[in-house]
């Protein structure tokens, strides 16, 4: 019995910690990257309960909390990935142009192995976004690198909601020559994205309308019987874009595509949005400031379809010179593992400065994901998402030493000698041959094509195999 | 005063008209004699070496040293506080064959059959590729690359990253067979045959894949003692398979084993063994670091990238990014392939990070540069800064291996290369618009 009870508790006292999974840490004498106020040398960085909560020199840790010698090291906010699919199950829903309705909610995989790889490159929060198939795809997911909790431990709470859009190639591809339905072509994508906005528009109107008169039915008011309008999940979802609460993540590359959408979004009143890939932003970087719209590039890919052969790895530097708030993505499983080197890039192709580089895969994603009150610099009463890492985090011959999320320790170097997180024989035999180590198609695995990389033709559809 | 600063405008004014005539797509090669002065030369053959002078003239290095005398008619170029490294040379990519992945017209690197050795990559190398510029002002002066298609795919080409024609650039035309090793492993989650399936199947490609070599090695036989005795022999029916694999088969052309799993490693080990007479070289080799010593006492060299996901899930995190090192410290020599086609110009960041993880900076430096060419038997002529090679080199303003750092100049065979792609001429015309096009 007594054995029984203790169990309880035991079981009891476990879900509690479950549950928490924030922790403190005092970090001291690294170099600070604070990035929104500069780098601070020997200092000391104090996380409690998952929040910074001081900033300085010769700190004391509070009883029972650890500390951690960062001496000659430096210390920097946890990478933000705005582009990835990591941690996912399913990425596209590409049975209609559009899908906004769908959800990446239910789609996040807490074990996916990619997440402990992402955490041991220092990142520690990540978009997960639905795929590029439909002209309005799903909607996304904000996630902390919570790794081997759960589905509702990985959600970033308070994170604001965030829908995928996507133009040109994928969703003409899938749909106008897959499916024969709009659209097509670019000129269609526009019309779908207007049909649907103004559909919601109307839906908004009739809906309000039914359920007033429903109300004034109900209390009594006989003159106008309400006629039924249908609860409608997609175009509830439309309409929350148009009023501001879900912020728009834009698969783009052509500069054409790019200012068509701004075009739309003043039409219908939409502010806060991010053009994903964009790798013809640089072309439109004055309209882009003009109209307050976000990008998240790449460093350098280009080229492995037609839409971004006119590409530059300049373009993250010409954005950041023209004022354009921009970020550095992965939207992959291997670029996401060392984001800090991609960042650096933007140093070699067109001399940003460091310190906007670093803003780049830290503060700015933050602003685009609607976190950067929470995370994405070091600063008191902000999250305890920290990385530490033995060099300058932009040199290629740095590494990440421990990466904390909420102040929670999630990766270890020195810990990890052949494996932190898992119980197995890193020496036990391989049964599955990988796919070939060059580059057949131009992409690596992990990326949002994953499920587009779907063949269409008149008799049915069939999916690539890797 | 006053003259100062209208001097310094003057100058500023210069520099412009020199960026702004750089930017323009006609600029060319310069060719001729150059001295590059006061430089910290990194031979990567004969250490290195600070306040150095490069001497090029024509096509080749023709002087390295602290007391170089520069005789006259040499256009100098001050390397002040600048390094000067070897032209990096990526050992496999599809530089030349593929120009747009997704646009099937444009892709020339998968030639339909299995078994294709009269294939040649150097065929359908494009001397205009965008990406050819894109890749050289990076530092990679020289790429191999290689079909990829089929059983044995056809043969690779190791070519210099300047030229017009696929002549001009050739450095061997001919440079290894490109042969993907049958697997005995499934490929993957995706893969729904059995056990016994795959094993029969991986059964039949091995047996197909001997059955071809030694069909080569007996046709070889066959018109050699033909050729040698033409009188007293019939002339054997032309068969051009057949005849593209006797380089192969006498050891001139070196087969390139894209092999990846653990017991394919083995396997195409075992297999080697059987033809003492063929040279090997691996590549890819994800899983060499689970074998290194087995790679080591077959003495067959190897050809990685590092910019990887681990294989399995169960894979150390950074073993793609060790693989190289523990590969080296075996035994075994390592040169780095990217894989890449319009990214070959990341292959300095292979070597970093392979630098990085064990390897240490002076051995990835040799596996972009030296291993390579003597992996490919081109060390007389790339791979080192050295009296007599070939002028393929460049100047850099810090450590290549750095993303951030930038380099200034690029020479290939002697000419020293426009420092323009279109990557930069897009940077020059959009960087600042102006304000006249802004609405």
């Amino acid at each position: 019995m007594k054995k029984i009870v203790l169990l309880f508790i035991f079981i009891g006292l476990s879900l509690a910690g479950y549950a928490q999974d924030k922790g403190s840490v005092l970090i001291e004498n690294g170099t600070v990257i604070t990035i929104t106020d500069g780098n601070k040398a020997n200092t000391d960085v104090l996380i409690e309960d998952g929040i910074i909560t001081e900033i300085g020199q010769d700190l004391s840790a509070p009883r029972g909390v650890e500390t951690v010698d960062a001496s000659g090291k430096y210390v920097m906010p946890g990478i933000i990935d705005a582009h990835s699919h990591i941690a996912s199950v399913d990425v596209n829903e590409w049975t209609n142009p559009v899908t906004a309705e769908v959800s990446m909610e239910e789609s996040v995989d807490p074990n996916d192995i990619n997440i402990y790889w992402a955490l041991a490159g220092g990142v520690t929060s990540i978009h997960l976004m639905h795929g590029s198939a439909n002209v309005i795809g799903g909607q996304n997911e904000t996630l902390k690198l919570r790794y081997g909790t759960g589905m509702d431990e990985m959600r970033f709470d308070g994170a604001p909601r965030t829908i995928k859009f996507a133009l040109g190639e994928n969703p003409t591809r899938v749909h106008g020559q897959g499916f024969d339905v709009q659209p097509r072509t670019r000129m269609g994508v526009e019309q779908v994205i207007r049909d649907h906005f103004d559909a919601a528009i109307d839906y908004k109107r009739n809906r309000a309308e039914y359920l007033d008169a429903k109300e004034a039915y109900e209390n009594g008011d006989r003159s106008t019987p309400p006629v039924p309008v249908a609860k409608n999940e997609r175009l509830e979802v439309l309409s929350d874009i148009l009023d501001g609460e879900v912020l728009v993540h834009t698969h783009s590359y052509r500069a054409d595509e790019i200012t068509m959408l701004m075009r739309v979004f003043n039409d219908y009143g939409i502010e806060d949005y991010t053009f994903q890939h964009a790798n013809e932003a640089f072309k439109v970087a004055p309209e882009l400031k003009k109209n307050g719209a976000y990008t998240s590039v790449f460093a350098d890919w280009w080229a492995y379809k037609f839409e971004v052969y006119y590409s530059t790895a300049y373009n993250a530097s010409i954005l950041n010179a023209n004022g354009v708030k921009n970020s550095i993505n992965s939207d992959s499983g291997e670029l996401i593992r060392h984001l800090n080197h991609e960042a650096a890039k933007a140093v070699h192709y067109g001399n940003t400065s460091k310190q906007d580089a670093l803003k780049m895969i830290t503060i700015n994603p933050a602003t685009q994901l609607g976190i950067d009150d929470k995370v994405g610099s070091i600063e008191e009463g902000k999250h305890g998402d920290v990385a530490i890492w033995d060099d300058h985090p932009l040199s290629i011959y740095s590494k990440t030493l421990k990466t904390f999320v909420d102040g929670k320790k999630y990766f270890d170097r020195a810990e990890d000698n052949d494996d932190m997180r898992l119980k197995v024989d890193a020496e036990q035999d391989f049964e599955a041959a990988s796919g070939r180590w060059y580059n057949e198609n131009g992409r690596h695995a992990e990326t949002c094509l994953q499920g587009a990389e779907i063949r269409f033709n008149k008799q049915g559809m069939k999916l690539q195999s890797k | 005063m006053k003259y100062v600063k209208q001097i310094c405008s003057a100058l500023l004014f210069i520099c412009f008209l020199g960026m702004s005539a750089e930017a323009q797509i006609t600029e060319k090669a310069e060719f001729g004699k150059f001295a590059i002065t006061n430089a910290t030369v990194h031979t990567v053959t004969d250490g290195t070496i600070d306040n150095g002078t490069v001497l090029i003239d024509g096509e080749k290095i023709v002087s390295v040293g602290t007391s170089v005398s520069i005789p006259q008619g040499y256009n100098r170029i001050d390397a002040g506080g600048k390094h000067v490294y070897p032209g990096f040379i990526d050992s496999g990519t599809q530089l030349g064959l593929q120009e747009i992945g997704a646009v099937a017209v444009t892709n020339d690197q998968a030639e339909l059959g299995d078994f294709n050795p009269h294939v040649r990559a150097f065929t359908a190398i494009n001397p205009s590729s965008v990406s050819i510029p894109v890749t050289r002002v990076n530092g990679v002066t020289n790429v191999i690359s290689l079909p990829v298609s089929g059983r044995i795919a056809g043969k690779a080409t190791l070519i210099d990253l300047y030229g017009y024609s696929p002549d001009s650039m050739a450095v061997t035309p001919n440079a290894g067979l490109h042969l993907n090793w049958p697997s005995s492993q499934k490929g993957g989650w995706w893969d729904d045959r059995t056990e016994e399936e795959v094993q029969k199947e991986y059964e039949q490609d091995l047996k197909k894949l001997k059955d071809f070599v030694s069909r080569a090695a007996f046709y070889d036989k066959m018109m050699t003692d033909f050729e040698e005795n033409p009188e007293n022999k019939d002339q054997p029916d032309k068969n051009k398979r057949m005849q593209a694999m006797r380089e192969v088969v006498n050891g001139e052309v070196p087969v390139v084993i894209s092999v990846d799993a653990k017991q394919d490693i083995l396997n195409a080990i075992e297999w080697t063994k059987e033809h003492p007479e063929m040279e090997f070289i691996l590549a890819g080799v994800r899983d060499g670091w689970r074998v290194a010593e087995e790679i080591a006492d077959a003495g067959l060299p190897c050809l990685v990238s590092t910019l990887y996901t681990p294989n399995r899930d169960y894979d150390n995190y950074q073993r793609p990014y060790q693989n190289p090192a523990k590969l080296h410290e075996a035994g075994v020599k390592v040169a780095i392939a990217t894989g890449g086609v319009e990214n070959v110009r990341n292959a300095p960041y292979h070597a970093g990070f392979a630098a990085n993880y064990g390897l240490g900076t002076e051995e990835a430096l040799k596996a972009i540069t030296i291993n390579a060419a003597e992996i490919f038997g081109v060390a007389d002529k790339l791979g080192s800064i050295e009296e007599g090679k070939q002028a393929n080199l460049f100047i850099a303003e810090g450590d290549p291996f750095e993303p951030m750092n930038h380099i200034t100049d690029v020479f290939i065979r002697g000419n020293k290369i426009p420092m323009v792609s279109r990557h930069i001429q897009l940077y020059d015309q959009y960087l600042d618009r102006g304000a006249q096009t802004s609405k």
